[in-house]
């Protein structure tokens, strides 16, 4: 196991040096001058010249680098161009909301996921099995925008169970969380359908139904628990999406995420923001996917042999 | 049908003939089918199709509820919403087909080199494709187009450069599983050359996988750029692009609701229509499935 661990870490190790040199690189992709771009049009000659030296500008690109590197990872990401505030700190305010955003989504998306597709494998070819079919297939082809525009309709303008937007209480959150979850907990049951029929033609069950056992206990004791353990690293990938579709649930419910400030920086033309949010994203999404990598080998001794 | 030998062969053999076959018995393939089919009529001909100018409204017709003159009603300016959504569809064909394409072809190059070649050109691409795909969602599409800047083009970039992994993985994972095939192994064997093996053997071999992909591609294409257009950052007003339309009509989602609703509708529709088309594609093509 920590065998396996350490050849994981080794193998991502890469991943976030090019996570970190694309993110980097934004800046230096943006045509015109990065002095120009941080200092504004209007900026003088002095001030270009101060502004190139202060963000090190006039170094060789792989200095700047370097520079850049060292102070993301002691947490320096720079600041923001608009409210002179530290682009960490922005951070730090904005994420633990999508975070939470993104977890409730995948809680959603677990719950209605997971139970669909028990249903769909257990009753094969019926018409639940249809149902959820369909019902998968429309979930992942609605565009989460408008998804989200809808259930506000109905929800908040017509019925008003739900406020429309904003935040503050839990109520705040349960469209966002409805509308993020749908298109996950739609890959989700057609994972776990997809596993459990897999399972569910293991000699291990048939053994367990000859023994007598009732349905219930081989559905849930036998097949359910190895039928899961593929579906963790959906969870993992899903996490990642959730991360990315909350930045239009955020625009639709007017919700104070980082996906909101990825999108005003922008607009704004915030680099130093934009740049920062999404090395962050980009490193939660890859330490996201290590830690369910870790769980499916924990879970499966035959992934860490491979 | 008096020759024996049609007779015996019901249907025609080799790879179109039998996919078509198969796609036809899937009921999921003809009704996405059918979607994109009609999708592609509607972008073809959305001037014939269209009643009125996408683009020029009456200001005493604004936010006009579905009627009899207006099938799907008037939006903010007083335009045609239907002729609007028929363009719509004109510039997603485009987007779609210029965004898929792109990725469709850096990626299978990519694929082909990394499966083909292996050892150290296998895993530097991968390991890229790895820094790619560590941007979840649609992050990646909007680093692109924080760089690059909104826009037709740059939204076509955005949105392709996001599927060049998943074009990628899916070639090399075919060429290789077809790499130590037999026919293949023969082809080497009586000396063909690498550039000969790549397109006579591998390629068309791997078209299956790709053509499922492809289709499936169309679908994340539109929910990316209409997403994008969404957020202000894709193709811009006044073009009846449908992320875009449903945008605008956000600030008069009470007073006018069929003004978001039909071009978000029409996303869902055509998307779905995609996702049931791979779908069938992938249930008939791909022999691993077949029960």
């Amino acid at each position: 196991m920590i065998a396996y661990i350490t050849r994981r870490l080794l193998l991502i190790a890469p991943v976030l040096l090019g996570v970190s040199i694309g993110s980097f690189a934004l800046l230096q992709l943006v045509p015109g001058d990065p002095a120009m771009i941080l200092a504004g049009q209007e900026a003088t000659e002095e001030v270009l010249t101060r502004i190139r030296h202060e963000h090190g500008l006039d170094q060789p690109v792989p200095v700047q680098f370097l520079v850049y590197l060292r102070n993301a990872v002691r947490g320096n990401l720079g600041i923001s161009i608009q409210s002179r505030q530290p682009v960490a700190t922005l951070i730090a305010q904005r994420f633990p909301f999508t975070l939470r955003l993104a977890f409730l989504a995948i809680l959603v998306s677990a719950a209605l996921g997971v139970v669909a597709g028990i249903v769909a494998a257990t009753r094969r070819n019926s018409m639940l099995d249809l149902a959820a079919l369909l019902g998968s297939l429309v979930g992942i082809s609605l565009p989460i925008f408008w998804l989200g525009l809808l259930m506000m309709l109905v929800f908040s303008v017509r019925l008003q169970w739900f406020p429309a937007g904003g935040s503050g209480t839990a109520t705040h959150l349960v469209l966002p969380a409805l509308v993020l979850g749908a298109s996950s907990s739609a890959v989700i049951a057609r994972m776990t359908r997809a596993s459990m029929l897999e399972v569910l033609r293991q000699d291990y069950v048939r053994t367990a139904r000859a023994k007598g056992l009732r349905e219930r206990i081989v559905i849930y004791r036998h097949a359910l628990k190895n039928a899961m353990i593929p579906i963790l690293t959906v969870f993992g990938l899903e996490f990642g999406y959730n991360l990315g579709g909350a930045v239009l649930t955020e625009t639709v419910f007017s919700l104070p995420g980082l996906g909101r400030l990825i999108v005003e920086g922008i607009f704004a033309r915030d680099y130093p923001v934009v740049q920062g949010a999404m090395l962050v994203v980009a490193t939660t999404f890859v330490l996201v996917n290590l830690l369910t990598d870790i769980a499916y080998a924990f879970f499966d001794p035959r992934i860490r042999y491979e | 049908m008096s020759d024996p030998a049609r007779a015996a062969a019901p249907r025609g053999s080799g790879f179109w003939a039998d996919t078509l076959h198969r796609v036809v018995r899937n009921w999921a393939a003809v009704a996405g089918g059918t979607v994109v089919v009609l999708f592609i009529a509607v972008a073809l001909f959305a001037p014939v199709l269209s009643p009125y100018d996408p683009l020029k409204g009456r200001l005493g017709e604004r936010l006009r509820a579905p009627s009899g003159a207006h099938w799907l009603g008037t939006d903010e300016l007083g335009r045609d919403v239907l002729s609007r959504v028929l363009h719509g569809a004109r510039i997603t064909v485009q987007i779609q087909l210029a965004a898929v394409g792109l990725a469709l072809a850096v990626g299978a190059a990519l694929g082909l080199a990394a499966g083909y070649i292996g050892r150290w050109v296998d895993q530097l691409i991968m390991r890229l494709m790895d820094i790619l795909m560590a941007f979840p969602g649609i992050f990646l599409a909007l680093a692109i187009i924080a760089a690059l800047g909104t826009g037709l083009g740059n939204v076509i970039i955005a949105a392709g450069i996001f599927l060049v992994p998943q074009f990628a993985r899916v070639v090399r994972a075919s060429v290789l599983t077809l790499k130590d095939m037999e026919f293949v192994q023969a082809a080497r064997a009586l000396g063909q050359g690498d550039f000969a093996i790549v397109f006579r053997y591998l390629l068309p071999n791997s078209l299956a996988p790709i053509i499922v992909q492809t289709s499936l591609r169309m679908a994340t294409v539109l929910l990316t750029a209409s997403g994008l257009s969404f957020l202000g950052l894709g193709v811009q007003p006044p073009s009846p692009e449908w992320g875009a339309m449903l945008s605008n009509a956000r600030s008069y989602m009470i007073t006018a609701p069929h003004v978001a609703m039909i071009p978000g509708l029409a996303i869902a529709l055509v998307v779905l229509g995609f996702n049931l088309l791979g779908d069938g594609l992938r249930d008939s093509l791909d022999p691993r499935l077949r029960e």
